[in-house]
């Protein structure tokens, strides 16, 4: 729906802003109480990229809703300023500029640890407004008389004073906020927000500085904040202190709730139940201060039964109406498409960077260990790959291959030893780092973006290797990202995933999840690329699909690969490391480690025969 | 105007809400750490003990069996949360679980504002603790003295319940690792009921233990609760030792921050925070890789 008609979003909301005044007083809806539905809404944009894209819940918007809000009353009120749209954009930066150092503080941690930062920070900027700053913010007064905005054409003024008038103006400025939501959203760095909110770990480990992307989406929230603060301020002729409160903050959270995390449009519907209902339990139903236990009891439900809250709802009901057509449709598609699908992979094509100063081995480590207290599970090991090589690693369980993958590919670092890569000291890098380089590995555990579809999941990937780490290009479309479209696309047949490329990976079977594992891999291009137990946990038959994947990849590709499957091993690489107790064992040509008697020894413990057979 | 006598007096204040603080957080930390959902209406639990206590004290005039009452009273909305709510939240992301008891607790003090109204209410301190006691180079309300030794007495039988107990022993297996626990056959569900329990009981008591320093309104919750927060990032999420110590600095910085100004009480507790997340960022006494 979204792809057919892309400006269809767009115009809905200007049509629905347009039609807004001449429908709504119907529905016993005031000017004013509208108006506050979109300061809420407004901010809740911004919110919405940060909690409901990124998934990082912030209790503390209140300080830059409040920032924004009073620097744009400040100036307006006691600095003489007269530019009421100049002194919002003013007070937007500087939520922005504040958003930027609570981010560096609050995002040196995750999870609940971020909630509980973000809460205490809010209430330091309570407090700072209440006591150390009254002189400027009016403290518990607030600062009154913010003047309503008018522009000068040239020929005529335009005032906007309060209603409907004003909310020309409001709902103009939610217009152009939906707008750049929206792009924001479509961007790359948008898809990128939506992978660090589903699996953090491996958004790093294919490249991507998150703390980056993280940090861009709390600025963002914040500068919407600002802006939405200011709004509130020119609203209400008015900058309350109240702005700044807990209550905001939560009000804000409960209401992107109830309208629907990750929708853009849930906090205005959130702010419309809310004020609605309020108004109406209130003096409708006589209820007084109750109307705050029936809100807080709707949102319990809400969270516990509908978690995508009404939009996602609707959505799903949308979903679930349309959605039957279009999967009848599919399925007898499927049912066509059987047939050729043992057809062989697509050939490999080569995409390799080019190095020509540096022709030595790939990647040499020497010496690495790696200790945890007094255990130990790599020690002294050297090793080095060539170009163009095929490595197979295997050992006992509890050999430290996947310790020494994690070493390799810079998750953990070494307790002392040294990896070369091309030529170049990795050791101490950063994952990131290392996969920006062109060295990255597919996990012995899944590691996707399970709540993407697996086009969604190889863009990831593919975005990573094709803009690099960090980059702010908010902006501009998936679309506008040359050669994303066919690197993905690629992975895609490489892995023989294309039929189902706009499968969700939820609904994906284990054998598939295991290629798309793969194909993240490849997908950021790496010239070495390891693969932990690629084999695991597969029937006989997809392992022998899988195998076959492999040595297609394999072409022009140095890949180094774990797995306890021997034969499929032994028939894929040209050599084999074999570890033991944290030690190189012994390295050969699978023929020599076939007869080795130490390899036997180790995996047999003694008893001498044909090991794999 | 800074005075020794002032100082100290300020220092046994800090003393004693650091006390309470250090109670409340250890609540919320092994809630925390043992089933890996932060209660965000830990500070709730905080106010209604001490309107539990209140009732309590209105009917039968008696201290004693207003914490004791308060202290169930809590306990059992405890473990009636965590069964009929928390517990289908254990496999949801911790966003949902941030959000279902936020709504809870918000539910909470807007049931307690409907029954008592906005007003404070008053609960006074046992008879035996009334007034001021001369500590021979100043007076200090005698109460408050109280508060430190009831606080301690209640962290100890904490400290015993998790360091000398076969639960305490599960819970503490629990938080280092929680699959593990699971795996050697213990019905962490259950496990998770008392220490869901425990936790909010220990809110429950400090906040009718908390009732006659302060009076009671349905928002006090919410002041504590942050001020929590700030405890279990300065102390380590997970860390019984590290709540104690949090909650101690965090008492100590407020108070002493209040004497000059109390407008930078908050600045200055955050600041403490900000340094640790710098230097520390898994707490004084937190564990790496703990979430």
């Amino acid at each position: 729906m979204l792809k057919q008609r892309p400006f269809l979003i767009e115009t809905l909301t200007a049509i629905g802003l347009i039609v807004a005044p001449f429908v709504l007083p119907h529905l016993g809806f005031a000017p004013n109480t509208v108006n506050r539905i979109l300061v809420w809404g407004l901010f809740g944009l911004g919110f919405d990229i940060l909690f409901g894209f990124t998934g990082l819940l912030s209790f503390g918007q209140s300080a830059f809703y409040g920032t924004g809000g009073f620097v744009a009353a400040y100036l307006l009120t006691r600095a003489g300023f007269s530019n009421v749209l100049g002194a919002l954009v003013i007070g937007m930066i500087a939520a922005a500029a504040t958003g930027y150092l609570v981010g560096l503080i609050a995002l040196r941690r995750t999870g609940i640890y971020f909630a509980m930062i973000t809460v205490a920070i809010a209430e330091v900027f309570f407090f700072v407004e209440f006591n150390p700053l009254s002189d400027f913010t009016g403290g518990e007064n607030g600062l009154p008389g913010v003047p309503a905005p008018s522009f000068n054409l040239g020929f005529t003024t335009i005032h906007f004073t309060d209603g409907w008038s004003l909310y020309q103006f409001i709902a103009l400025c939610y217009f152009i906020g939906v707008i750049i939501a929206l792009r924001i959203v479509r961007s790359p760095v948008g898809a990128i927000l939506s992978a660090i909110r589903d699996n953090p770990l491996r958004a790093t480990a294919v490249g991507h500085n998150i703390h980056g992307y993280k940090l861009t989406a709390f600025v963002i929230a914040a500068a919407y904040a600002g802006f939405a603060g200011g709004l509130l301020g020119v609203l209400q002729a008015f900058m309350p202190p109240d702005a700044f409160t807990f209550d905001t903050s939560g009000q804000l959270v409960m209401q992107t709730a109830i309208g629907g995390r990750g929708t853009l449009f849930g906090p205005l519907v959130g702010a419309t139940v809310w004020l609605f209902l309020q108004d109406f339990l209130q003096s409708a139903l006589g209820l007084g201060a109750a109307w705050k236990l029936v809100l807080g009891v709707v949102f319990v439900l809400l969270v516990c039964f509908l978690r995508g809250g009404i939009v996602g709802g609707l959505v799903d009901l949308y979903g679930l109406v349309s959605g039957k057509r279009a999967r009848k449709a599919a399925e007898t598609e499927e049912a066509e498409v059987e047939t050729p699908q043992q057809a062989p992979p697509a050939p490999m094509q080569a995409k390799q960077v080019e190095h020509p100063a540096y022709s030595g081995p790939i990647l040499k480590a020497t010496g690495l260990t790696k200790r945890y207290g007094g255990l130990v599970a790599n020690s002294d090991i050297d090793f080095s790959v060539n170009q163009g090589e095929l490595r197979g690693i295997i050992g006992p369980n509890g050999a430290g291959k996947s310790t020494f993958f994690k070493m390799l590919t810079c998750e953990i670092p070494p307790t002392s030893g040294q990896i070369m890569f091309a030529g170049r000291d990795i050791t101490g890098l950063k994952i990131t780092e290392v996969c920006q380089l062109g060295l990255t590995k597919s996990y012995q555990v899944n590691q996707l973006f399970t709540g993407l579809t697996v086009r969604q999941n190889l863009r990831i990937a593919a975005l990573a290797e094709l803009r690099g780490k960090f980059r702010l290009d908010l902006f501009r479309s998936l679309s506008g990202v040359k050669g994303l479209t066919e690197q993905v696309e690629h992975t895609l047949a490489l892995v023989n995933l294309t039929r189902r490329a706009d499968t969700p990976v939820s609904e994906l079977a284990y054998g598939e999840k295991r290629r798309l594992e793969i194909g993240l891999a490849l997908a950021t291009s790496p010239r070495l690329l390891l693969l932990d137990e690629p084999l695991a946990g597969m029937s006989p038959r997809e392992r022998v699909e899988t195998v076959k994947l492999l040595k297609s990849i394999a072409r022009g590709r140095t890949m180094i690969i774990i797995d306890h499957d021997m034969d499929s091993l032994f028939e894929l690489v040209e050599r084999v490391t074999v570890l033991q107790e944290g030690r190189v064992l012994v390295s050969g040509t699978p023929e020599e480690i076939k007869t080795n008697a130490a390899v036997q020894e180790a995996y047999l413990g003694g008893v001498h025969g044909e090991i794999a057979a | 105007m800074i005075s020794w006598p002032n100082l100290v007096s300020q220092l046994f204040n800090g003393l004693a809400l650091g006390a309470l603080l250090a109670l409340i957080s250890s609540g919320l930390t092994i809630i925390y750490g043992t089933l890996g959902v932060l209660n965000l209406a830990h500070g709730a639990m905080f106010m209604i003990g001490g309107y539990a206590g209140f009732v309590t004290y209105q009917y039968t005039e008696s201290f004693i069996l207003a914490v004791i009452a308060g202290s169930l009273f809590v306990m059992l909305l405890g473990v009636v949360m965590e069964r009929t709510i928390i517990r289908h939240f254990y496999h949801r992301p911790h966003e949902d679980q941030l959000l279902v008891t936020f709504g809870l607790g918000i539910c909470f003090v807007e049931i307690i504002r409907l029954i008592f109204s906005s007003q404070s209410q008053l609960v006074p301190p046992p008879a035996i603790f009334q007034g001021i006691t001369n500590l021979g180079f100043m007076f200090y309300p005698t109460y408050r003295l109280a508060v430190v030794g009831i606080v301690a007495i209640a962290l100890g039988a904490l400290f015993i319940i998790l360091y000398r107990t076969r639960l305490g022993m599960i819970v503490r297996a629990g938080i280092e690792d929680s699959v593990m626990v699971d795996s050697l056959g213990i019905n962490v569900y259950r496990v998770f009921m008392v220490v869901f329990g425990i936790g909010a009981m220990a809110a429950g008591f400090a906040g009718i233990v908390n009732a006659p320093v302060v009076s009671l309104t349905p928002g006090i919750g919410d002041d504590i609760l942050v001020q929590t927060f700030v405890v279990v990032v300065i102390g380590g999420v997970g860390s019984f030792p590290g709540a104690i110590l949090g909650g101690l600095i965090a008492g100590e910085i407020i108070s002493v921050t209040s004497m000059f100004n109390p407008g930078y009480a908050y600045v200055m507790l955050f600041a403490a925070m900000t340094l640790v997340l710098v230097v520390r960022p898994h707490g004084l006494l937190g564990v790496q890789g703990r979430e």
